[in-house]
């Protein structure tokens, strides 16, 4: 039995059978991890002992539970669909064709077609086909190379968590840049504090240093970072209150003038609050891939597996056959072959898993 | 009229209905009839049936109050509460796939239709299968010529 997660065609990697996927390179997301668990791991072992003792035990608390909450969200950004979309089935693609949803004319192959159109607010948005998803991309879902997958609501791909921020983990990617700010600044602050406490106990400023080398290391890696990930928090808060993706803001898209009429974004609530609220808060759908559920005839996945012939691997060889081929099958295994609408029993559904 | 039929492999014809995003990225699909299915069903009752896939999907992406307290109780909990219960709108996507697989039972199939859930196919249409031949007995299905 073949997952679907086995036969994905982007470049994805797939962990735990399907629960969990990440980008293709995960090196740069690996060293966010092991530097901040370098970071926070020196804070816990040297500037928490003395700060308990001499302020208040509550301080490793939310330190720690600062850090858990860095933790998760990296991970659930990094492990989450961050909204890919499917790529299009050979028959859809055949219908796309024939029939005159697209406003161009029936001779342009699909590739050099549009579609317009028409939203509420009076802006026409043109759909432009992507030659290898095979789908033509909807409103703000863009494709990303380094993935090779159409994600919607794609904002960017960010190298430290190793995976695309879309539509299904802006918000986790948001969460973590804000707690990570606020770790940074937490554990800068503390730094100071620590340096400031030794020193009116101690004799020198460098005898202080001298008993937690560790909080100079830290101090530097915190007060490098405050600014980038700082900058790059109220970066998002500032696009999350106008309700754009940063890949709409690169290619000014809901700035440019065009024909002397500013381009207003259609996607916008018109208030920063409720776009934040929406961004934020509101509802999330369910992974569109469906990662664990098994491959069907009626899928059309064209992968050819290198079973034998016999008559125990019939199934999966009238799945995975290229189409042409698995005509010829269905014809020939008659007692073996797959109803196409007997395993669509209405009464049993198979339970979906949401990722 | 251009020959959007094309004859798959399990002897039924395959129409797609596409997204409407004419109101944002929110899942809505078109409410047009396709003409193949002309004869086999009233289309005010196949509008029907679409516009109570969309009424479904349109009330599991409500900026409700009820979606803003299940996402900051799953915020606080570092977003853990999500892997114990099942969102609002996975609930809403259940709801649309028993409300399809319940008007095929009742309406569609006799007439020779079958329509998909799109969540199974991600969400980006939704398909219609004009089934040209009665269902059969699993065992012992004849081989028809297939034209194209």
């Amino acid at each position: 039995m073949v997952k679907k997660w086995e036969l994905i065609e982007s470049k994805n990697r797939f962990y735990c059978d399907g629960r969990c996927l990440s980008g293709h390179d995960i090196g740069v997301f690996i060293l966010a991890i092991v530097l901040i668990s370098i970071t926070s791991g020196l804070f816990f072992a040297f500037d928490c002992p003395y700060l308990t003792i001499r302020l208040s035990p509550a301080i490793p608390v939310f330190a720690a539970i600062l850090f858990l909450c860095v933790i998760c969200f990296i991970f659930r950004t990094a492990c989450s669909d961050p909204g890919i979309l499917p790529r299009g089935t050979s028959d859809e693609i055949l219908y796309l064709e024939r029939s005159n949803v697209t406003n161009s004319p029936h001779g342009v192959a699909l590739p050099g077609r549009t579609i317009e159109v028409q939203m509420h607010t009076g802006h026409v948005l043109q759909l432009k086909f992507c030659s290898t998803c095979k789908v033509f991309r909807p409103p703000r879902v863009s494709h990303c190379s380094l993935c090779d997958a159409c994600i919607a609501n794609f904002d960017h791909h960010c190298p430290w968590v190793g995976n695309c921020v879309g539509l299904r983990n802006y918000r986790y990617f948001y969460s973590f840049l804000f707690s990570l700010s606020i770790l940074c600044l937490y554990i800068l602050s503390f730094n100071i504090t620590n340096l400031v406490l030794r020193s009116q106990d101690k004799p020198s400023f460098i005898d202080a240093i001298r008993d937690t080398p560790a909080t100079i290391v830290e101090a530097i890696i915190c007060f490098f970072s405050i600014w980038s990930i700082g900058g790059l928090c109220g970066y998002h808060t500032y696009l999350i209150c106008r309700s754009i993706t940063t890949n709409e803001d690169i290619k000014h898209t809901w700035n440019s003038s065009r024909h002397g009429v500013t381009v207003k974004n259609p996607f916008s609530k018109g208030n920063g609050c409720v776009n934040c609220f929406s961004t934020l808060c509101g509802p999330l759908p369910p992974s569109f891939l469906n990662l664990r559920a098994t491959v069907k005839a009626d899928d059309h996945i064209n992968r050819v597996k290198n079973e034998p012939m016999s008559t125990t691997n019939i199934e999966p060889i009238i799945q995975y056959q290229p189409e042409d081929n698995r005509r010829q099958n269905n014809n020939r295994m008659h007692s073996t072959t797959i109803h196409p609408y007997s395993d669509q029993k209405q009464n049993r559904r198979t339970p979906r898993d949401y990722i | 009229m251009d020959d959007t039929t094309h004859l798959t492999n399990d002897q039924s014809i395959k129409l797609f209905i596409q997204r409407d995003y004419s109101e944002g990225t929110g899942v809505k699909f078109q409410e047009r009839f396709p003409s193949e299915l002309q004869g086999r069903i009233d289309r005010d009752e196949f509008i029907g049936i679409l516009r109570g896939i969309n009424d479904i999907f349109a009330d599991a992406e409500a900026l409700s109050y009820k979606a803003f307290m299940e996402n900051c109780c799953a915020c606080l909990t570092g977003y853990l509460l999500l892997l114990c219960m099942s969102t609002h709108y996975e609930k809403c996507v259940k709801r649309a796939a028993e409300y399809i697989a319940e008007k095929n039972f009742n309406d569609l199939n006799r007439r020779g239709i079958f329509i998909i859930d799109p969540m199974e196919k991600g969400l980006r249409c939704d398909i219609a299968k004009k089934m040209i031949r009665k269902l059969l007995h699993e065992v012992g299905e004849e081989s028809l010529p297939i034209s194209k």
